[in-house]
C-alpha cells in the first residue's frame, strides 16, 4: 500500500448541516465523518438534496447552516485546501463535447500515455480520438470516470451518481477502482440509487433528515405530481 | 474495465488540477476552430448587413462615405454581441465551468483565455475584413488604417465587456436580450471613441488620442473584466 504523502489525516466532518434551496429546507441536522479509507453512499428520494449536499461540500453552493470541517478547519477558510485534495464529478460530468476523450483528460492535466492507459481501463480504447459529442451517454460518463483511473488522483472523491448510464462491466470496473482507492487510504463520498458492493461502505439516507414542516409541503407537491 | 491495480499512486495536492493559461488557451482555440459555424455567423452578419446598407439608403457615394465609419462600427459591435451569448454556455451545461471554479488557480486566467480565443475568432476577422467593407461603402482613403486599428483595439474591449454579461446570464435559459441590455451601455464608450478615431482620420485630423483612449479602455478591461466575469460565474454556479 502506498504511503500518503500529503495530509495523512484528511478528514471531512459535517455537523448539524442543513441546506435550503429556493427557500425550502431540504434536510437539517445532518452529521457524518469521512476519514481516510472510508466510503459513504448518500441515498434519498429524488429532490431530497443529494446533489445540493455534494455541491455544498465542494463549496459551489454557499447557502447552508451548520459546520463543515476539513482537517479540523471550518468552511469557508478550509475550502482552498479541501479543493486541492478533491476530485469532483458532478451531474454535468465536465466532459467537453467538442474535444476527444484524450483531449478532455489532457484538459484535466493528464500526460498522453497516462491518459491512454486510463481510457483503456474504462474500455474506451479505440475511441480516444473520436469527438465526445459522437459518443454515447455511457461512453461520455466513462470519459469522466477515466479521471479516477489516472495516477495521482486526489485523495477525496466526491461523485454525483457515478453509476448512472454505466453498463454492468462498467459498474464492476468502477467498484474495483473505488475499492482500490479506499485501500490506498483515499475517501469517497458518492450518491447513488443502486446498491454498491464496497467493503465497509456506510450509507446515509437524506430523506430521514428532511425537515418536518416544509417536507410536508414537498410531499404534497409530489402527490400532485403523482 | 480491467484490473485497477495501476502503477505508483500518491496523493499530492493539486496534482490533478486543470492546467494553467496556455493549455486552457490551446483547448479553447481547438474547440473554437472545430465550431466553424460559430466563427462564420458574426462575420456573415457583418458582411450581409453592410452589403444591404447601400440598397437601403441609396448608392450615393457621398452619403455612404459619411455613414461608413459609424455603420461599420455599429455592425461590428452587434456582430460581437451576437457571438457573445454562447461564450460560457457549453461549459456551464457540461459542468466544466464548475470544474474550472474548483481549481486552485483563479478563474481570472480561464476567463482571459476564453476571451482571447473569442477575440481571435470574431474580433480579429471582423477587423481584418473591415477595410474591404470600407471600400464597399466608399470610405475615404485616409480612414482605412484608423478603421483597422480602432477595430483591432475596440473589438478586444467589446469581447472583454461582453464576457461579464455572458457570465452573469449563463444560468438563464433565454439570455439574449438581457445580455444586450447589460452590456450595451458599457459598449458605448468604445463605440464613441472607435467611430471618433475613424471620423477624425477621414477629416484629416490626428486620430492618435482616440486610439490611445481605446487602448486605455482595453488595458483597464483586461485587468478588470475577467475579475468581474469570474465573480459573476461563481454567482451563476451558486444556484
Amino acid at each position: 500500500m502506498m504511503a500518503l504523502q500529503a495530509s495523512p489525516s484528511q478528514l471531512l466532518r459535517v455537523r448539524q448541516l442543513s441546506c435550503e434551496r429556493d427557500g425550502r429546507v431540504l434536510f437539517a441536522g445532518l452529521d457524518f465523518d469521512l476519514g481516510p479509507g472510508q466510503a459513504l453512499q448518500i441515498e434519498g428520494a429524488n429532490g431530497a438534496g443529494k446533489t445540493t449536499l455534494l455541491r455544498t461540500l465542494i463549496g459551489s453552493a454557499g447557502d447552508f447552516d451548520g459546520e463543515i470541517l476539513w482537517n479540523g478547519r471550518a468552511f469557508p477558510a478550509a475550502l482552498p485546501e479541501l479543493r486541492a485534495h478533491l476530485l469532483y464529478i458532478g451531474h454535468g460530468a465536465g466532459v467537453r463535447r467538442g474535444l476527444t476523450p484524450l483531449e478532455n483528460l489532457a484538459w484535466y492535466g493528464a500526460a498522453r500515455d497516462e491518459a491512454l492507459r486510463a481510457l483503456e481501463q474504462v474500455d474506451l480504447f479505440g475511441f480516444e480520438d473520436s469527438l465526445c459529442q459522437q459518443l454515447s451517454a455511457g461512453q461520455n460518463r466513462r470519459v469522466a470516470l477515466a479521471r479516477l483511473f489516472l495516477a495521482g488522483a486526489p485523495p477525496l472523491w466526491i461523485l454525483d451518481e457515478p453509476l448512472a448510464a454505466l453498463d454492468i462491466a462498467g459498474v464492476s470496473g468502477l467498484q474495483g477502482q473505488m475499492a482500490c482507492h479506499l485501500s490506498r487510504g483515499g475517501s469517497i463520498l458518492f450518491t447513488s440509487h443502486q446498491p454498491v458492493a464496497l467493503a465497509g461502505l456506510r450509507t446515509l439516507n437524506l430523506s430521514e433528515f428532511a425537515s418536518p414542516e416544509p417536507a410536508g409541503f414537498a410531499e404534497e407537491t409530489i402527490d400532485v405530481l403523482a | 474495465m480491467s484490473s485497477p491495480e495501476t502503477a505508483a499512486h500518491s496523493f499530492t495536492p493539486a496534482a490533478r488540477a486543470v492546467p494553467g493559461f496556455m493549455p486552457l488557451f490551446r483547448s479553447e482555440l481547438l474547440l473554437a476552430l472545430r465550431r466553424r459555424a460559430d466563427i462564420a455567423n458574426p462575420l456573415l452578419f457583418f458582411v450581409t448587413v453592410l452589403a444591404l446598407l447601400p440598397l437601403g439608403v441609396g448608392p450615393e457615394p457621398e452619403l455612404l462615405a459619411r455613414l461608413a465609419p459609424g455603420m461599420i462600427w455599429v455592425v461590428a459591435l452587434l456582430a460581437t454581441l451576437l457571438s457573445q451569448e454562447s461564450l460560457f454556455r457549453a461549459d456551464f451545461e457540461d459542468g466544466s465551468l464548475e470544474q474550472l471554479a474548483l481549481t486552485p488557480q483563479p478563474l481570472y486566467f480561464a476567463v482571459l483565455a476564453k476571451v482571447a480565443v473569442h477575440w481571435l475568432v470574431t474580433g480579429l476577422p471582423l477587423a481584418l475584413l473591415s477595410p474591404l467593407l470600407g471600400m464597399m461603402l466608399n470610405l475615404p482613403e485616409g480612414g482605412y488604417l484608423s478603421l483597422l486599428l480602432s477595430l483591432l483595439l475596440g473589438t478586444a474591449s467589446l469581447s472583454l465587456i461582453g464576457a461579464v454579461g455572458a457570465a452573469l446570464t449563463v444560468a438563464l435559459r433565454r439570455a439574449g436580450l438581457l445580455l444586450a441590455l447589460i452590456v450595451m451601455p458599457l459598449y458605448v464608450p468604445v463605440l464613441i471613441f472607435g467611430t471618433g478615431a475613424v471620423q477624425a482620420a477621414v477629416d484629416g485630423y490626428a486620430y492618435g488620442p482616440q486610439l490611445a483612449i481605446l487602448a486605455a479602455l482595453l488595458a483597464g478591461g483586461t485587468a478588470l473584466a475577467p475579475l468581474a466575469a469570474a465573480g459573476a460565474i461563481r454567482i451563476s454556479l451558486d444556484n
